[in-house]
């Protein structure tokens, strides 16, 4: 109970004193303190799971496990990296922006930790609406644009999500035991008996809802305008935990169909929307002059890569939940670092960011390194995921899908290294302007920490970590508890 | 109690219709508000297996929550705002109603096909919560102005609240809670940003929200 306590509780507190408090120099200190609290009970977590507890409604299983071990690594770089960020910011109350951070830990942790199809959605919802203030933080033009269009979005698959639940709930009546209908344990054990049709509209319902949350396409056009207008460590914490957390969602609803004998159902929509979602990210990352709308459009493709994973059966779920891992710590050094490109000369196209390595050498660097990694290439981790989900396509004999696989990734590395390229190599156009020049230590060690991450599990993968991998890729394919 | 709760259910079909036909904003706020009213009192009239407490603060939540709260948020925006009408949208109100009066129908024959399982009593619940959901749906997409695609959003929310009421049983009411304070948030927030569209554009037409695109 403790550590449940400390996973939401901390994070919480952190907030609601982040409300209270009027100096904005003070505030942002509350965040890493909160989150090395939140990483510690995770740590703790990785040494011995904890007892499930309010009567089973929480639990973490090897799945949770992953996901909220990606949340509280990337929270917990981020929060240093804010030390500096709002520092530099000082002209702008950071009240809400501290504040709602914190409060989206707090309810991806409550995410994770619920066994409970309804609760996570409450919590699902609650992040979405806590990380508006920060696509918000800029208030210009642009970003309101952009917070509206990530709200309405946002709602409508919320909403859909909700509906889906609904349909869960109908698949498992008439029920009478102990427990609740939506709990997912009693859902996978009555798998056997739940109503087919309602449980097939479920998980699309679940899959339309939660993926509009990750963006995977059709359901992507917020994500552009979202991340190219919120601010780095926003689009970090969007494009690495958030949409981490909308997956768990979509693997929740994966697992039951899984145990109810629907996997093939279930795969075939996933890697449908998985192939779908990597075509229109390879087709909108060629000459894109936006890097951060760039960046936007890898996380599409990356959301796909996850779903086409586990749709290609366990071998390739195994890889799918180690990419969620190496593309929520890439993702990370790339939002963090393009926002300090971004700082350094006022704009976020190739047009004005040219010469990203003479003006901020150490960024641009972990820019250029995050974009090969990302992209998959050896020695980074997400060329050994990568690697799998294609070996997994290839040893089930779905030779038109690995086919697939391997051509969009290669039109996306030639998209993207176009305009990273520009922006890294070459002399900056202009004299530097404003106050905010070169690099900053605690911006840079967030991003580095990360990457040093991703160059650690492209060369070793510890036994703990494949063998939580391996339970949780056993759990997804239909092993009942 | 059957009769009422048909009653109300048809009530609320004809209110979703008469938001999409409708061009007043203040006149639609206050449709909202006596939609939200209906489905307030709907459990109660619903109820088969006798009252719980857990209906009373259901039903109160709600009959406060959409019927005063979130109606006087949206009132205070277009206030703020000082726009009256929906101007040119992006489908006409005579085509609106038709499309309207075409998804009721079709909500009726999918009903009629959905596999509801044995001992759930729901009547028109599906149906009409069904239509509500598409009529609301329609609204998000085919107006301009930020406050009726908020309006729009409510309507679809209020008809998966009517297909949550049909299984309100196996649904733990703390769950039903989260629901209602994540709408209210949700609504709150954006009025906060219709706001700020408001100051920054001089307008709260989504029109002029298309600077960003590729």
């Amino acid at each position: 109970m403790t550590i449940y306590l400390l996973l939401l509780g901390a994070p919480l507190v952190a907030g609601l004193i982040a409300l209270l408090i009027d100096r904005d120099e003070i505030r942002p200190w509350f965040l890493p303190a909160a989150c090395a609290i939140h990483s510690y009970a995770v740590v703790a977590c990785w040494v011995r799971l904890p007892e499930p507890a309010v009567s089973g409604w929480f639990r973490i299983d090897a799945i949770a496990l992953l996901v909220l071990t990606l949340a509280s690594a990337l929270f917990l770089v981020c929060s240093v990296y804010c030390l500096e960020y709002l520092r530099l910011r000082r002209g702008r109350d950071n009240r809400l922006f501290t504040a709602c951070l914190a409060f989206i830990l707090s309810a991806v942790s409550l995410v994770c930790v619920s066994r409970h199809m309804g609760l996570l959605w409450v919590g699902m919802e609650a992040a979405t609406l806590a990380a508006a203030p920060l696509v918000h933080f800029n208030h210009n033009e642009k970003s309101i644009e952009a917070t509206w269009k990530y709200l309405m979005m946002g709602s409508l698959g919320i909403g859909l999500a909700l509906l889906g639940t609904f349909f869960l709930a109908l698949a498992v009546l008439p029920y009478t035991g102990p427990g609740d209908p939506l709990m997912i344990d009693v859902l996978l054990a009555r798998a056997g008996m739940l109503s087919v049709p309602w449980l097939k509209g479920a998980f699309i319902f679940l899959l339309v809802g939660y993926g509009t949350k990750m963006g995977l396409a059709p359901m992507h056009s917020w994500k552009p305008d979202t991340y190219g207008e919120a601010p780095g460590v926003a689009g970090a914490i969007l494009a690495g935990v958030i949409t981490s957390c909308a997956f768990l969602g979509v693997l929740r609803a994966f697992q039951i169909c899984a145990a109810a004998g629907l996997a093939d159902f279930a795969r075939g929509l996933l890697v449908l929307m998985g192939l779908l979602s990597m075509a229109v990210a390879a087709a909108f990352i060629i000459g894109q002059r936006d890097f951060k709308r760039m960046l936007a459009y890898s996380s599409v493709e990356h959301m796909g890569i996850l779903a086409l994973g586990v749709g290609l059966g366990p071998a390739g779920s195994f890889a799918a939940l180690l990419h969620l891992l190496n593309n929520g710590l890439t993702k990370g050094v790339l939002f963090l670092t393009a926002g300090n490109i971004h700082r350094a000369f006022g704009g976020k196209t190739m047009d004005h960011a040219h010469g990203a390595l003479r003006r901020v050498p150490i960024s641009a660097t972990l820019f250029l390194l995050g974009f090969v990694a990302i992209t998959g290439s050896p020695p980074f981790a997400p060329f050994i995921s990568e690697f799998s989900i294609l070996r997994s396509a290839v040893d089930g004999g779905r030779f038109g899908v690995a086919f697939g696989f391997v051509g969009l990734l290669a039109v996306i590395f030639i998209g993207m290294a176009t305009t990273v390229l520009s922006v890294v190599y070459g002399t900056p156009n202009d004299q530097p302007q404003g106050p905010v020049q070169g690099d900053f230590p605690f911006m840079l060690m967030a991003p580095l920490a990360l990457m040093s991450a991703v160059v650690f599990f492209g060369v070793w993968l510890p036994e703990g970590l494949t063998a939580v991998l391996g339970e949780a890729a056993r759990l997804l394919n239909g092993v009942r508890p | 109690m059957h009769e009422l709760s048909q009653l109300l259910l048809t009530l609320i079909v004809f209110l979703s219709l008469y938001l999409l036909g409708s061009s007043s904003l203040t006149g639609c706020v206050n449709i909202l508000a006596l939609q939200g009213m209906c489905l307030g009192i709907l459990p109660l009239a619903i109820h088969e297996r006798g009252f719980h407490s857990r209906t009373f603060v259901l039903a109160a939540g709600m009959f406060v929550l959409k019927g005063f709260v979130i109606p006087r948020v949206l009132l205070y925006a277009i206030r703020e705002v000082k726009i009256r009408r929906e101007i040119n949208p992006l489908v006409g109100y005579t085509s609106s109603l038709l499309l309207g009066a075409l998804l009721i129908g079709v909500s009726f024959i999918i009903a009629e096909r959905l596999p509801v399982p044995a001992g759930l009593r729901t009547g028109l619940l599906i149906p009409v919560s069904l239509a509500t959901m598409m009529m609301g749906m329609l609204m998000m997409i085919s107006r301009i102005k930020a406050l009726t695609q908020v309006i729009g959003y409510l309507v679809f929310e209020n008809g998966i609240y009517l297909f949550g009421l049909s299984i309100a049983y196996e649904i733990p009411w703390l769950i039903e809670l989260g629901v209602l304070l994540d709408v209210f948030v949700a609504v709150f927030v954006m009025g906060i940003v219709i706001n700020h569209i408001a100051r920054a554009f001089d307008s709260i037409s989504t029109e002029k929200l298309t600077s960003l695109s590729d």
